[in-house]
């Protein structure tokens, strides 16, 4: 056996740790904190009993919102008596058949009844169970289950369940990307260890988080973001250990046409807008009584005191200026190390030879496209996602003229679950409609300038190969 | 080079891939004072490939050319020789997540196959993780691990010749994942069972025929998997095309008097015949079907 004790540690929970709580298809992202409400399939839990337990237990809620561990893991119990039809001809849906009314059964909650003795209630309470053939009654248990059954499941996360998560609650944030086209973008983009990616993404930081997945603390990830700052609250929620964020670095895409000018230092250096705003509201700050973070004493002193010493008051103010120079001295820490990220950044792209390339935002994808495969070594591999095809057929057409590609392909992927029982398994009713589409490829060594290569083009090219030499 | 790291410069002894054309790729090894036939030409290692740079652009000897790339599983997979029918990147790709694979993923493997699956979880798990692949054919598990060597990745698996089913994967608790393509699988899954961790992991069985895929069903839930899932996932490739569609002659415009002289009057400057659009198009045929994947997850026991 190659388990120990030791670790058992790493498979426990603790606190401050990202989860996923699961019941059945439904998942959430949350981070164990002590005391905080947490809301899940609408019902409010607390998650502080779950520190200690270890990943994959199951829990029950207790009214009050509290979880204990399901001690018994209470199996598929078949129905006391095996009685069952053969078809449905007799059965009649007069929305009679079950006696206890909603009342009854909010009254059993209340009572404390467990999910499994619940749906015992309701199948001792249904005049057209026995009546039911024995499938019928298997699905019929199944949806009470569903419906009634009060646990939940805390797992650690992974890209897999994060992705099938994004994807059922909020497709909106992660442009509708579907599991499977991410699935299908991490390998086309060749992401593993040791490599260097640049990403452009505005799906919640899901498509990053990933690639940082697959890339295990390993080499290096430069995310490209538009506007103020890059989004990644979905990287938060896979609960990386803190050596991972030392691979990843940032950069503006608002700073490239001065990356490439050569002029990014003077460029950064310049205080925008936003730095301005906040040195003002600091400023007031210290005004403002009660604002101060220190307690509001100068301020009340100073009320008091009103015929105070002038020295007390030269002290107060001498403590003012001292409290002005530390916030200054503070910003101007952030706005060097702001900087130097920058620079570090900076440093990542000048080299032009990036192992990989993925894309996957709400922006059009070509003038993004065109615009950082110049950062990729030849011979690697590029993705680009996007909800809609056409973005992409112009992509392929541009790319096409520019060259410097090959391999282009435009794909998605089509994807069906099935329901597995015997004599009942079929495709599932439902599938999903779409799942965004992909444009990948692999970058060649750029054509040298005209004229200068004696070869000429062959005609386009067929599909048969002669029988070749390894 | 590696199949688990890039380099930039093509080397003796390295395994590159010649890229001929769409949908077109051949695996070479480079050899000082070896050739390479291709339809525009020979190749010669020594002077066209050697000190060269992977994704450089060759001229072969009738004045054709081709681009010489650095070999990912994924070129592999569509150029490597065959021994067996292969799993092809879109049922890798899926296998990958759903299997929660990243670096220092320890997985078991059987059949090893022709070694398509085989190359993509090593790139996966590299650097930390290690492979167990069992594959009871005597020569093709003597193949797989001569291109491992050659492929520089054989730090990281352990072939087996075996049979998985009798003798299970050779390790016992230490897999995080285990892939099975066997015509039984559910004979399989006792031995799965035992080579993952006590902790848990994931399972996946690929199987051809829905029968397969019922038994094997049956056998995780007696074994106590759980989340036992099973899904389908095909390719849909768009080929882009200008197309021209023609339009519609509905005859001269009759709403205006005509002329007295119209007819010797020249036609008036012709309408557009026709209307290009760039679109895409389905091949004519696509795959539709390769293999049912069902997942399982084993719990902590």
């Amino acid at each position: 056996m190659a388990d120990n004790g030791d670790d058992e540690d790493h498979y426990r929970i603790k606190e401050g740790d990202y989860v996923v709580l699961k019941r059945g298809d439904i998942y959430k992202s949350v981070q164990i904190l002590p005391k905080k409400k947490v809301i899940f399939e609408k019902q409010w839990i607390f998650l502080d009993n779950v520190v200690g337990c270890l990943y994959g237990n199951t829990f029950e809620i207790r009214s009050g919102g509290g979880l204990q561990l399901q001690n018994t893991k209470t199996t598929e119990s078949p129905p006391d008596s095996k009685v069952a039809g053969t078809d449905n001809r007799n059965i009649i849906d007069d929305g009679k058949s079950q006696k206890l009314t909603k009342d009854d059964i909010e009254k059993l909650k209340d009572q404390g009844l467990k999910g499994q003795e619940i749906i015992q209630q309701l199948i001792e309470n249904s005049a057209t169970f026995s009546n039911k053939t024995e499938y019928a009654q298997d699905k019929y248990i199944k949806k009470k289950k569903k419906k009634y059954e009060n646990t939940v499941t805390v797992l650690r996360p992974t890209c897999r369940i994060l992705a099938m998560m994004y994807h059922g609650r909020e497709p909106g944030k992660i442009c509708h990307l579907r599991y499977d086209t991410l699935a299908q973008m991490l390998t086309l983009a060749n992401i593993h260890a040791n490599s260097k990616v640049l990403v452009f993404e505005t799906c919640a930081g899901l498509v990053l988080g990933s690639i940082m997945e697959r890339m295990g603390g390993h080499g290096t990830v430069v995310q490209m973001f538009p506007g103020g700052g890059p989004v990644r609250a979905g990287v938060e929620s896979f609960g990386f250990p803190a050596h991972f964020y030392e691979t990843l670095h940032e950069f503006p895409i608002c700073h490239l046409n001065a990356l490439e000018a050569g002029i990014l230092d003077t460029f950064a250096k310049a205080p925008d807008a936003g730095e301005k705003e906040s040195n003002m509201t600091a400023e007031e700050e210290d005004v403002l009584p009660g604002a101060d973070p220190q307690g509001d004493s100068p301020e009340e002193q100073r009320m008091e005191t009103v015929s105070a010493d002038d020295k007390v008051q030269d002290q107060k103010k001498q403590e003012e200026e001292k409290r002005r120079e530390a916030k200054a001295q503070e910003k101007k820490v952030k706005q060097e190390e702001k900087q130097r990220k920058l620079a570090a950044a900076a440093a990542r792209l000048d080299g032009r030879n990036a192992d990989g390339l993925v894309i996957a935002s709400r922006f059009h994808p070509c003038p993004v496209l065109l615009r950082l495969l110049r950062f990729l070594s030849p011979s690697r591999p590029f993705v680009v996602y996007s909800q809609y095809l056409e973005p992409l057929i112009e992509c392929y057409t541009k790319l096409k003229e520019q060259g410097g590609a090959v391999s282009l392909k435009l794909t998605d992927t089509w994807l069906r679950h099935y329901q597995v029982l015997p004599n009942r398994t079929h495709p599932r009713l439902l599938m999903s409609g779409g799942g965004g589409y992909l444009l990948s490829g692999t970058t060649v060594a750029p054509e040298p300038p005209a004229g200068s290569t004696p070869s000429e083009e062959p005609a386009p090219k067929r599909q048969k190969l002669k029988a070749t030499e390894g | 080079m590696s199949f688990v790291e890039y380099s930039e410069v093509i080397q003796d002894s390295d395994v590159a891939i010649i890229y001929l054309g769409h949908n077109s790729v051949m695996p070479v090894k480079v050899q000082h004072g070896a050739q390479t036939q291709t339809r525009y030409g020979v190749i010669r290692h020594s002077s066209d490939l050697i000190g060269q740079r992977y994704g450089s652009k060759v001229t072969c000897s009738k004045g054709g050319w081709v681009y010489v790339l650095h070999p990912t599983p994924e070129l592999w997979t569509v150029s490597l020789p065959h021994r067996t029918q292969i799993l092809y990147t879109t049922d890798i790709a899926t296998i990958t997540m759903m299997l929660d694979l990243k670096p220092g993923s320890v997985v078991c493997e059987s059949g090893t196959g022709s070694g398509s699956l085989s190359h993509a979880i090593l790139r996966t798990i590299a650097p930390t993780g290690h492979l167990h692949t069992v594959e009871f054919h005597q020569q093709r598990a003597e193949k797989a691990a001569e291109e491992f060597r050659e492929h520089r990745v054989s730090h990281l698996v352990t072939v087996r010749n075996q049979d998985v089913c009798k003798d299970g994967f050779g390790v016992m608790g230490v897999a995080d994942a285990i892939f099975l393509d066997i015509p039984s699988p559910w004979e399989a899954v006792g031995h799965a069972k035992a080579a993952l961790k006590k902790h848990g992991g994931r399972l996946c069985s690929f199987s051809p025929c829905i029968e397969q895929v019922q038994k094997t069903a049956e056998a995780l839930t007696d074994h106590g998997f759980e989340e036992i899932n099973t899904l389908e996932v095909l390719l849909r490739v768009h080929d882009v095309r200008t197309v021209s569609l023609p339009l519609p002659d509905f005859g001269p415009d009759c709403s205006a008097h005509p002329e007295p002289d119209a007819m010797e009057a020249p036609p008036p400057a012709p309408s557009q015949t026709s209307i290009n659009i760039k679109t895409t198009t389905p091949p004519r045929e696509l795959p539709g079907h390769t293999g049912y994947l069902t997942f399982a997850t084993k719990p902590r026991t």
